[in-house]
Parts: structure tokens; sequence; C-alpha cells
């Protein structure tokens, strides 16, 4: 018996926002009198991360801190429509919609301090720790919340905003399938190495490292929440989950987490992930979304490598024991290919 | 472990900002860890009955008789639900998006199609009273031949799945039995290329196996309104199809949502809201309606199967000159978003690289399982995989380093993309090469001075010679959708006539929804280049 260690490698794209666009989104943003504000949508934070995202892209337009801004999510009477969490689209339709609406609530506010300042809105910028002022000139300042309170009891403004990103539909050609299904992609290359054991045919990750462009990293702790637990969901594609273990005959379909296998803590691996940034023209602070992609690479790089360690080809889906042993008896052993 | 390179693309960006690339801890975190999240199955509501389905338990068979007279008397039973019961049972999700034709029921009526399809809804007053009147129905099948695989399913004489579509695949365009994509001259490609490889790949169903299942909690309201909790994935996409199903205006329903524990694709198919409000709306009271872990793992809608070969010329240089792809996405027994996966794996071709021949035909075939739907890469992640492995084993026949046969054939800006569009923004190159200095992989100096910034566009911009296949004509409109109205007449300004010539007749003007329909957008209705 003897273990074998290869390396495989793969590049992927990935189209951000659903196929064809069509699928509008929309946010409404307002402050309420002490100067705090509220971002009501109707979009799904699925553990992902959706309102953390929006939170600080709604902070960052308002040019107040994070703190002072709240999202709250998904009800129909409130929160005004969007497609749904899916298709990599949150950050990229729903942050753009979220931007807008705080472009909008941010002007108001902006003409609320110029009264209380008695300057020209133009001339004002804000510090982003809750204070507006005179450019160039820090002392001729007001805080937010008392602008909010001018706004709301002496001014009558409503400092909110409405924000709406889309995509427009495009059409495809019957003929040639010419059409635009995205403005944006994101990128990846993952490098997997495995170990394969030639006596039961079982492989053992042993480490990861990639590289992801997302346009722009808007939460990197979010985004390297994704792209961990993503690549494991490759791992786990490649080489354990199935609803049908012998597909096309549906027999033996498991029913619990007992007969559906996934990889466990003890099948973790080390995974060392760089992340660039080409911001999308029309990105939200160029930011892309990493939310789909970033279990595609997993797959393809681990079946690679298993040709790299052993010098079979599977190229049915999941990568199981029985499979590798099958090929490797079927080739008369193990044929180790050049270490890389 | 995560490093940043912001020294690359460095000239692209403003790094000048306060909040945007902080690792700000998530609004929602507190709650989560301590299990104080209030997820839609947290709503214990006074009164509040379970709902519970029999499920078919042959894969494909006629319904000769439902008896449920026994059932109908069980303890704690407070309503049977028969498909008759349901206002529109037939529907297909995509129809809020003008694509495809309605061809799933909510509860089966005289035909199951998959193994676990739902026949009958019990409401009792606790899960266990549910189970125990199900097990009490008596249905009498007539089982049917059924297919299980795409290519046997395509053949003819194969058992029709879907009587929808009777041929077992998805009709595009009004048209097709396949999505077409085509760009260059494969065959001519071909003829040029030093080696040609064609493999054959299989990605088998997977389960997104969220930590909650799927379910929704409906209740009464005052005026006439239902709020429903749910874990839908998209709020508005199952509030409109509940409306429409249950064929009453979308301000009926008041939907709450918004933290969900897992979806990955597997919560949009709005598999529990149409049942729990309706058994509110029969039983004047909150009705829960949640799938158990077998439930979910069988009968609630998988990542589809697909079966891809691929077949590739390359020069012994390392380009790929042509790619041709013909792919089989197993859509189960109803369309569900398989349709759609389609057209999205066309535009995917051939992956992130520029080859100047490319051939696609995808198609979306029904076979007599589960219906598939989403799932995290949709219409990609089977694809990438055949692609990928086929890149493995195209550089290890002409001898090349596979990173390095990478970079070779990968898009650049300004390449024309085989769906016609110009590549912008890209950053494949640069990926391989951070990939591989991480990995320690060894690169040689000109590949490792390459960017996807330079060399693009050029001749690579141009869209190659194509020949022309005959244009199929569009079948009579017995074909098309009848069920309802077609009172919206498309503006002629949106009508583009179809290349190449000879152009067929006009598009047919889309149905217009009935009252409780509302329709986000017309994909392949209204025209945009």
């Amino acid at each position: 018996m003897t273990r074998h260690h290869g390396r495989g490698i793969a590049s992927i794209n990935y189209p951000i926002g659903m196929n064809l666009g069509g699928d509008p989104s929309q946010a409404l943003v307002h402050s309420n009198p002490s100067g705090k504000f509220t971002v009501a949508l109707s979009s799904i934070d699925l553990g992902q991360g959706m309102k953390s995202v929006t939170r600080q892209i709604c902070a960052e337009t308002l040019g107040v801190p994070v703190e002072d801004v709240y999202v709250d999510t998904a009800d129909s009477d409130t929160g005004p429509h969007c497609m749904g969490s899916f298709a990599s689209r949150g950050t990229h339709r729903v942050g753009n919609a979220v931007m807008a609406a705080a472009r909008e609530a941010r002007g108001v506010m902006m003409e609320a301090a110029a009264e209380e300042l008695e300057v020209n809105a133009a001339d004002l910028e804000t510090d982003g720790r809750g204070n507006i002022h005179v450019k160039g000139a820090p002392h001729r300042s007001i805080s937010t919340k008392d602008v909010a309170i001018a706004a709301q009891f002496k001014q009558g403004r409503t400092i909110s905003g409405r924000g709406i990103f889309l995509v427009p539909l495009s059409d495809v050609d019957p003929e040639t399938g010419e059409m635009s299904p995205a403005t944006c992609y994101a990128h990846a290359c993952l490098v997997a190495e495995v170990e394969v054991d030639d006596e039961t045919g079982e492989v053992s990750m042993v480490r990861m490292d990639s590289a992801y462009e997302l346009g722009r990293a808007l939460n990197p702790r979010l985004v390297e929440q994704q792209l961990v637990g993503g690549a494991w969901m490759g791992v786990s594609h490649a080489l354990y989950e199935t609803t049908e273990p012998y597909y096309p005959n549906p027999a033996h379909g498991p029913r619990d987490f007992v007969d559906y296998l996934m990889p466990g803590p003890g099948n973790i691996c080390p995974h060392d992930i760089a992340v660039l940034e080409r911001p999308a023209a029309d990105g939200p602070f160029g930011a892309k979304g990493p939310g789909e992609m970033c279990a595609n690479p997993v797959l393809p790089a681990v079946a690679n490598a298993i040709f790299n360690a052993v010098g079979v080809r599977i190229d049915e889906l999941p990568i199981t024991p029985e499979k590798v042993l099958r090929a490797i008896k079927a080739q008369g052993g193990a044929r180790p290919q050049p270490r890389r | 472990m995560l490093e940043l390179r912001k020294d690359i693309f460095a000239d692209e960006r403003d790094d000048n900002l306060k909040e945007i690339g902080k690792g700000t801890q998530r609004q929602d975190m507190l709650g989560h860890v301590t299990g104080t999240s209030t997820y839609f199955d947290d709503h214990k509501l006074q009164g509040m009955l379970h709902l519970k389905v029999l499920r078919s338990a042959h894969p494909h068979a006629r319904l000769r008789r439902i008896d449920t007279s026994e059932a109908d008397r069980a303890p704690g039973v407070r309503r049977i639900i028969r498909g008759s019961d349901v206002p529109r049972n037939l529907n297909t999700l995509l129809s809020l998006i003008n694509f495809g034709k309605d061809d799933e029921p909510t509860l089966a009526v005289d035909k199951v199609r998959y193994k676990g399809e739902p026949i009958v809804a019990v409401v009792a007053d606790s899960p266990l009273e549910a189970f125990e009147a199900i097990a009490k129905i008596r249905v009498d099948y007539e089982p049917l031949p059924a297919v299980f695989d795409v290519e046997e399913a395509l053949k003819p004489g194969a058992p029709v799945v879907n009587e929808t579509y009777p041929k077992n695949t998805f009709t595009y365009h009004e048209r097709y039995d396949h999505q077409k994509l085509r760009f260059g001259d494969v065959e001519r490609g071909f003829a040029e290329s030093d080696h040609v490889l064609e493999q054959r790949y299989q990605m088998s169903p997977i389960e997104h196996a969220p930590t909650e299942t799927n379910g929704s909690i409906a209740a009464p309201d005052t005026n006439g309104r239902y709020v429903v909790y749910t874990s839908t994935q998209a709020l508005f996409f199952s509030l409109d199809t509940c409306a429409k199903i249950l064929d009453v205006p979308s301000n009926t329903f008041h939907f709450i949502g918004g933290t969900v524990g897992g979806g990955f694709g597997g919560k949009v198919d709005t598999l529990t809201e149409p049942l729990a409000i309706l058994g509110a709306m029969l039983t004047g009271r909150p009705v829960r309606y949640v799938l158990g872990r077998e439930e979910e793992m069988q009968y609630g809608p998988p990542r589809g199967a697909e079966r891809i070969f691929i077949k590739d010329g390359v020069k012994r240089d390392g380009r790929i000159v042509a790619r041709k792809i013909t792919a089989y996405f197993d859509s189960g027994a109803y369309t569900r978003l398989s349709s759609y996966a389609v057209v999205k794996c066309a535009a995917h071709l051939p992956g992130p690289y520029t080859i100047p021949n490319v051939y696609g035909d995808i198609y979306c075939v029904f076979t007599n399982r589960t219906p598939a739907t989403a799932m995290r890469g949709f219409g990609v992640t089977g694809m990438d995989f055949a692609i990928e492995c086929q890149m493995d084993k195209l550089a290890h026949l002409v001898g090349i380093d596979p990173m390095e046969f990478r970079i070779i054939n990968a898009y650049r800006d300004g390449d024309m993309k085989a769906h016609r569009r110009e590549a912008k923004n890209t950053a494949l190159i640069e990926c391989v090469q951070v990939a591989a200095d991480k990995a320690k992989w060894p690169l040689r100096e000109e590949f490792k001075r390459m960017s996807s910034r330079k060399e693009g566009g050029g001749a690579r911009a141009e869209i190659p010679p194509t020949p022309r296949e005959p244009v199929a004509s569009r079948p009579a409109p017995a074909q098309q959708r009848t069920s309802y109205d077609r009172g919206i007449a498309m503006p002629a300004s949106e009508q583009r006539p179809v290349a190449p010539p000879p152009p067929p007749a006009p598009p047919s003007p889309p149905a217009a929804p009935s009252h409780g329909a509302t329709r986000f957008s017309s994909v392949f209705g209204t025209r945009r280049r």
C-alpha cells in the first residue's frame, strides 16, 4: 500500500447576477430624527452577510459611521422589490440599489446641513465619524444628529433616498446564442494537493492555494468566510456528495447525514487564499460577487491532482474511493505522474 | 488565511475609503452565535396546525383512484387538500419572467412523474396526526415505464415524462429542443488541429444540505390578508408565485423572512408556501409546513445532474483552435429552473479562454426523477469541472505545463467572446500567476510577465465567419401556451427579426397574466442588443 501525492490546478471565471439581466433590486434609505439610518430591503440574508455588506455600502456612501446604519431585510410590506438572493447578485445588484438610495439621502442631508451652516451644500463634506463640515474649515461643523433634528422639526425635509439597480434584459439569438449574459465576471485559479491511497482508493486533501479576483473585497472577513466555506463545498462536491450514488440508477439514495457524506472537521486542510481586486465598471465600489464561484475551481483541481498522483482520470462526480480503486485496478496499479 | 494583493490593478482603484474594505463584524453576528436570531420556524402561533403531504411511491404512474375516506375521519385531521382544491394547480416557476409553459402541479392529479411527488396534503393538529392520517390514504397506482437516463429519454419511443413537453426536452425559442451557441467553424478548426480529443463527463445530482430545511408558516391576518413566515431565498418571487397559484392579488400576502439557515439555491422553488397558505385559507388557522430531512434530501430539488461531451482541437504550440460541446441537463420531471441554467451554460462556453471556433448544443431533458433546481454555480459548476479536466488532459497531450497552458489560452481585455460580446475587466492570467506563486509552482519568466491588459483584441476581437445552418421553422401555435388570454400585443419597436435569414414569423404576443400573476420581465420577449 502506498499513499501518493499529487497536485492539480483549475482556473475559472464566473458571471455576476442573473443571466441575461432583467433582475432588478430596490432599496429605501431613511434617517430617524437622531441621524440614525435604516435601509429597508426585501432581500434575504442567507448567512452570506447581505445585511453587513449593504450596511457598509450605505455608511460609506452617506459618509456616516457604520454603527449609524441598520439594515432591515425581507418584509414584503416595508421592503421594496428585490429579485432574490441567488446568482451571486446580492453584492452587485442590491449593493448598487443601496448605493443609489444612500446617494439620494446624502443629497438631502447635505442640503439640510448647508441651511443650518448657512453655506453652499457643494462646499460641505462628511468626516465619516458623524459630522459634516465646511471643506478646509473643520471648525464650521454640524453633527448628522443635529442635521436630522433640524431637517425633521425645523426645515420639514425627509432625509431619505430611493434606489434601484437594473441590468436591462438581454435577448438570446436562437441560431448563434448571441447574448449579453452578464456585465462583469469574477475570476479564480486554485491549486489542490491531494494524497491518494492506492489500496483503498481514498483521497485526502493536503492543502489548497488559490487566487480569487472579486472586483473589490467590500469586507475582507466576509469574503474570507465565503471563499473558505465555498472551497470546502467544492471539496465535498468533488469527493463525497450525491443524492444518487449510482446515477442514473436512482437506487440507494441517502436519506440523512449518516448516508449523505460530506467532509468533517477531520478532513480539513490548510487553504491559503490571495484576493485580487480589479474593479468592475458597474459594481458598487467595483465589487463583483464571491458567492458562487468559490466552489467551482476545486472540483476539477482535485480531479487533476488525483491524475497527477496515481495516473487515473475520473470523469464522473463524485470521485468516490470505489471509482478511484476500480480505475487504478483497470490500469494495473498506480502510475504516479511527474511531481510538480 | 487571506492575503489582499492590493499591488495588482492598484491603478484601477481608489482605495481611499472609510467603511468599505474593513472587516467590520456582521450586523447579525451576536444573534447567530448566541442562538437568538429569529428564523421562520421560531414563530409558534396560537392554534397552529401542521401540514404534511402524501408522496408518490412510484417514479411514474397513472393515478387511478385516491381514497381519503378513512383519513378524513382520522383523529386530529382538520382538512385534506387535493389537487382540485388548488385554484391554479399548474404552474412553472419562471412564468414570472415569461419563460416556459406551466408544467408542474402543486398536487398531482392524474399522474405522478417522480417518486416522492406530492399527491394529497393533510392538515392536522399535530405532525404525528398528519402522518397517521397520510398512512390511511389509499392510492391506486397504475405504474408506467420510467426513464432515468438523459440520452435514453431523447430516443424515439422513450416514455413521455411530462406531457407539456412530449419530446422530453424543453423548447427553446419555440422551435428548438436545445440552446445553440455558434461561433466560427469548429469542423475547419478540427481539420487544422494537431490533436483532437473527445471526452465524456458526468456529474450526479447534489443536495444543498442546508441546516434549516425548506418550510413556511402561514396565518390569517386582519382584512383578509395572510402573513407568511418563510425560509425563501427570494421573497417576492415566492410571494408572486403564491399569488398566481392561489389566484389572488399579490397584496393579499405579507411575506416575512430574511434570515435563512442556508440556501445555496435550494430555497427558490416556493416548495411549501402555496400549500401552507391554502391550508390557512381553508381552515382559518395558522398552518406550518416544514420538510423533514429525508424529504429535503430526496424530494426537495437537487443540483441537477449533467452529462457533457467535449471535443477539442489543439495545436502543438498549445493553442486551442476548436471546442465543440454537447451537454444534457437532467431537469427531472418538471422544468423548475434547469431550462434557464442551460442558457447560462451556453453563455459560459468555452470557459474563460479565447478559442476561435466554438460550438455548443445544450439540452434540458426531462426524466422520472425529483425536479432539479438552482444551486451555487448554477449552469456552470458541472461545465467547469468538464472544461478544466479537459484542459489538464490537453496540456498533458501537448506536453505543456498546465498553468502555462491556461495562460496561453486565457481570454484578455478586448477579445471577442463566443456569445459575441467583447471581454472586458478580465483577470484570469493574474489569478493563475498569483496562485502559482502561492503554491510555489514554477512559471517561466515570460509567463510571469503576461497580462490580461496586454495583447488582447486586434484579430482576437473579430467575429469569425460562422457557417449557416438551416433555420427551423416555428411549430404550430398548438405548442404554445393557450391557457390564458393573449391580450398584450408587443410594441413593434421591441421586435427584431431573427438572424440569419430567412426570418421566421414574428414572435407571438406574450400571454397576459391573470390578476394573481405578476410578470417581472419577459425573457426572449423584449429584445435588446
